[in-house]
């Protein structure tokens, strides 16, 4: 028991010590001036450096981990636009509005990383009948741009080269045939070496059209743009006149699949519609911010005295681990990395009231034990066990209700989004964290630190 | 002490929190914010000009002024709030952007700068279905909360009474913002929901740890009457009960008292519902399951 008491203290130090390096910003200036008056002397000293903490960047064999350890902070926190646009698939076949959804997707990821915003949020989403498209930008906040830029439709065009061997984008011309003479495009595989191709079928208006260019430009290329951008440029073997193509090249699986997604959607005839839009402003958030870590501060601070006056040194141990389990809670946030926003907020909260209950509960146990007149070390291990119980219960509970609103298999009755979600995922995670810094930490720490009472 | 002598008291109390929180909710309903109504809010800060006279004698626009002028350009106006200093907010039917554009420069030709502080439009699918949604969780929930405690603890007893209890803390915050949204004009958003589930989540855990006490003595000794092990089981947790909900009250009191603005309100149903949530698991939860099973054995007897 003592050995592996060690080894458990020695890893707590270890986590604690991760954690704080974790935790720290990235830039943590340090300033102090000194200027006094003693004893007739004057004494000035002046200190000024930063620390800089390196962003997480290793490399284990295969494994590549990255991380520059931001707390990122949801809109509702930091201010941005939000938008959810729903595309209208009335004129697509049932089986390709999945596929048109993820085109869609796709297309507006691209425009907003035109846009050029950091860590944006894009995702899709599909309800009853309406398919949509989640979009939200941080710190973007002239809100008409946004929706401009987006909510374009997408233009396909087929080019062709004005030169034999054409060296710029410049080197093409327009030959009429576009998206909307595509009927659909597909993944293929080639019949004799089965590599990954992507398939074309145009409507009776593009065959022509196709028949046409492909007739005159034998032994040449022909480029395939999207937004003004080659997608690929295949070479033409003959002409085509059955209204079919394929563009075969050394695709990988994958990116055949992502040509073809984005093939159709140049081709997707689905215009988009906005259905909601946010513009939170970002001084709501950041003095929001301000004002609610203080207080959260001074709240915290109230909670470690409260325990330290009831509890006496087994408070100021439930103290230790609580702010070791802070830290630990953090950390993990940052290593997801898991985008704060206040529901997230609230469910941190909650959990650290939780935290400090398994606390509260093996200590009140504790008592209980040395009330009826058990030895210090019988009643330490005594309360321990029979706190377990009751908080095994009613955290399984609490994960039970984190499990349906996070909805990690995005079923479709429950949410798949929003704010339910982050309230879920800070509470979940600082749940299980807390069982682990309750029994572990506390325990070791009591362990460690209240042997003394022993030899009463 | 004989804690469930006085059950009904304290059901009587529940009773009157209940009641009239429910009444609330049929007549008055709450109400919604425009994440569930669907619409447009506009907020806007005027810059301090001598139309702003704030010190003394009041300022020289109303709500009623600014609400003329938007209807002036044909658009529907639901509410203008005074929502800070120079600040105002404006709940609209669902507006295009080229119309909030035309309300801008017309307020600003009236009344000076204009800062557009917050622009939001929502349709009202998104919030019904955030509605739907989330209700199916929270049923979910407590049906499978409802087995895992019945398997758990050997009784169903204590799953349904613990869930009875999470409904009544539900209730009660509901019924409170109803009356709140009556009197007050309180809206309830899209991070109400979110107190709500944070506290059903607070509820069911308190409840737990209480009824794991009672478990605990059922085990130890059979044949004791329940009365009597439940007030056992209340008086070894009350003090960890009340111990555990100052710690989180001290929590939501500092954020109450000392944080921003756009939390306060959900900070303050959080702590409607921590009272709440902490009272029902030792005077609801306890008392009804002992209710529950004297009925039983008189039943049977």
């Amino acid at each position: 028991m003592e050995r592996y008491r060690k080894k458990l203290l020695l890893l707590i130090f270890v986590l604690t010590a991760l954690a704080i390096f974790v935790d720290l910003p990235p830039e943590w200036p340090i300033k102090i001036d000194l200027e006094r008056n003693i004893l007739g002397k004057e004494i000035k000293w002046h200190f000024e450096k930063a620390i800089f903490r390196p962003p997480l960047d290793l490399k284990i064999g295969p494994l590549k981990i990255k991380n520059d350890l931001e707390t990122k902070l949801g809109l509702d926190l930091q201010g941005g636009t939000h938008l959810v646009l729903q595309a209208e698939m009335e004129n697509i076949a049932e089986e390709d509005r999945k596929t048109a959804l993820e085109a869609t997707r796709n297309i507006v990821s691209r425009r907003v990383d035109l846009f050029g915003v950091s860590e944006p949020v894009i995702q899709t989403a599909k309800v009853g009948e309406d398919y949509r498209v989640i979009v939200e930008l941080p710190g973007i906040k002239e809100v008409s741009t946004a929706i401009d830029l987006i909510g374009k439709t997408a233009q396909l065009d087929f080019r062709e080269a004005m030169t034999a061997t054409p060296t710029s984008i410049l080197d093409f011309q327009k030959t009429g045939l576009t998206g909307a003479d595509l009927r659909r495009s597909e993944v293929r595989f080639d019949p004799n070496t089965s590599k990954p191709q992507v398939g074309l079928e145009f409507k009776d208006s593009g065959r022509e059209k196709f028949a046409e260019i492909t007739r005159r430009n034998v032994g040449k290329t022909v480029a395939i743009f999207l937004d003004d951008f080659p997608v690929t440029i295949p070479r033409v073997n003959e002409a085509i006149t059955d209204g079919s193509a394929v563009i075969s090249g050394e695709f990988t699986l994958e990116q055949a699949k992502n040509l073809s997604i984005q093939l159709n959607a140049g081709a997707l005839p689905a215009p988009i519609k906005i259905v909601e839009q946010k513009n939170i402003g970002a001084t709501l958030g950041s003095e929001s911010i301000k004002k609610s870590l203080h207080a959260g501060l001074i709240g915290l601070l109230l909670v470690v005295l409260f325990m330290w006056a009831y509890y006496g040194k087994l408070g100021l141990i439930a103290d230790l681990a609580l702010f070791i389990y802070g830290l630990l809670t953090l950390a993990l946030y940052k290593l997801i990395p898991v985008v704060l926003t206040l529901p997230g907020i609230a469910g941190f909260i909650l959990s650290v009231g939780m935290a400090v209950d398994a606390n509260i509960l093996i200590f009140e146990r504790i008592k209980e034990e040395l009330r009826i007149g058990k030895k210090w070390s019988v009643a330490r291990e005594l309360g321990f066990g029979r706190a377990w119980d009751s908080i095994k219960d009613a955290n399984i509970c609490t994960l039970i209700i984190c499990f349906l609103l996070f909805n990690p298999f995005d079923w479709s009755f429950l949410n798949t989004s929003g704010m339910a979600r982050g309230f879920a995922l800070t509470l979940g995670l600082g749940v299980m964290m807390s069982l682990f810094t309750g029994i572990v930490v506390s325990r070791t720490l009591i362990r460690t630190f209240l042997t003394s009472k022993e030899k009463k | 002490m004989n804690f469930v002598k006085f059950k009904w008291l304290y059901f009587l109390i529940s009773g009157i929190f209940l009641v009239s929180g429910i009444i609330s909710l049929i007549f008055w309903g709450l109400k919604p914010a425009v994440d569930f109504t669907g619409g447009t809010l506009l907020e806007l800060k005027f810059e301090k000009n001598d139309q702003f006279p704030h010190q003394e004698g009041g300022q020289a626009i109303s709500n009623f002024q600014l609400k003329e002028v938007v209807e002036g350009l044909e658009v529907k106006v639901n509410s203008v709030q005074e929502s800070g200093e120079n600040t105002f907010l404006f709940r609209m039917e669902p507006v295009e952007k080229e119309k909030i554009e035309e309300i801008k420069s017309k307020l600003k030709e009236e009344f000076g700068e204009v800062e557009e502080a917050r622009l939001e439009t929502v349709g009202p699918i998104l919030g019904k279905e955030l509605l739907t949604k989330t209700l199916t969780a929270v049923v979910l929930a407590a049906g499978f909360i409802l087995f895992y405690v019945a398997r758990s603890f050997g009784d169903k007893k204590f799953g349904i009474c613990a869930i009875l209890a999470m409904f009544h803390d539900t209730l009660i915050l509901l019924g409170i913002f109803s009356l709140l949204g009556h009197f007050k004009g309180m809206e309830v958003d899209t991070l109400f929901v979110t107190a709500v589930l944070t506290i059903l989540s607070l509820s069911v855990h308190d409840t737990v740890v209480v009824f794991g006490r009672l478990r605990e003595s059922l085990k130890k000794y059979p044949g004791v009457a329940i009365n009597n092990l439940a007030n056992k089981a209340i008086a070894e947790t009350l003090a960890r009960s009340i111990n555990n909900s100052m710690t989180i009250i001290f929590m939501l009191l500092s954020l109450w008292l000392l944080g921003g603005e756009t939390t306060r309100w959900f900070v303050f149903a959080l702590l409607i519902g921590t009272i709440s949530g902490t009272y029902s698991s030792t005077f609801t939860a306890v008392p009804l399951f002992v209710a529950w099973k004297n009925w039983e054995e008189r039943r049977k007897a």
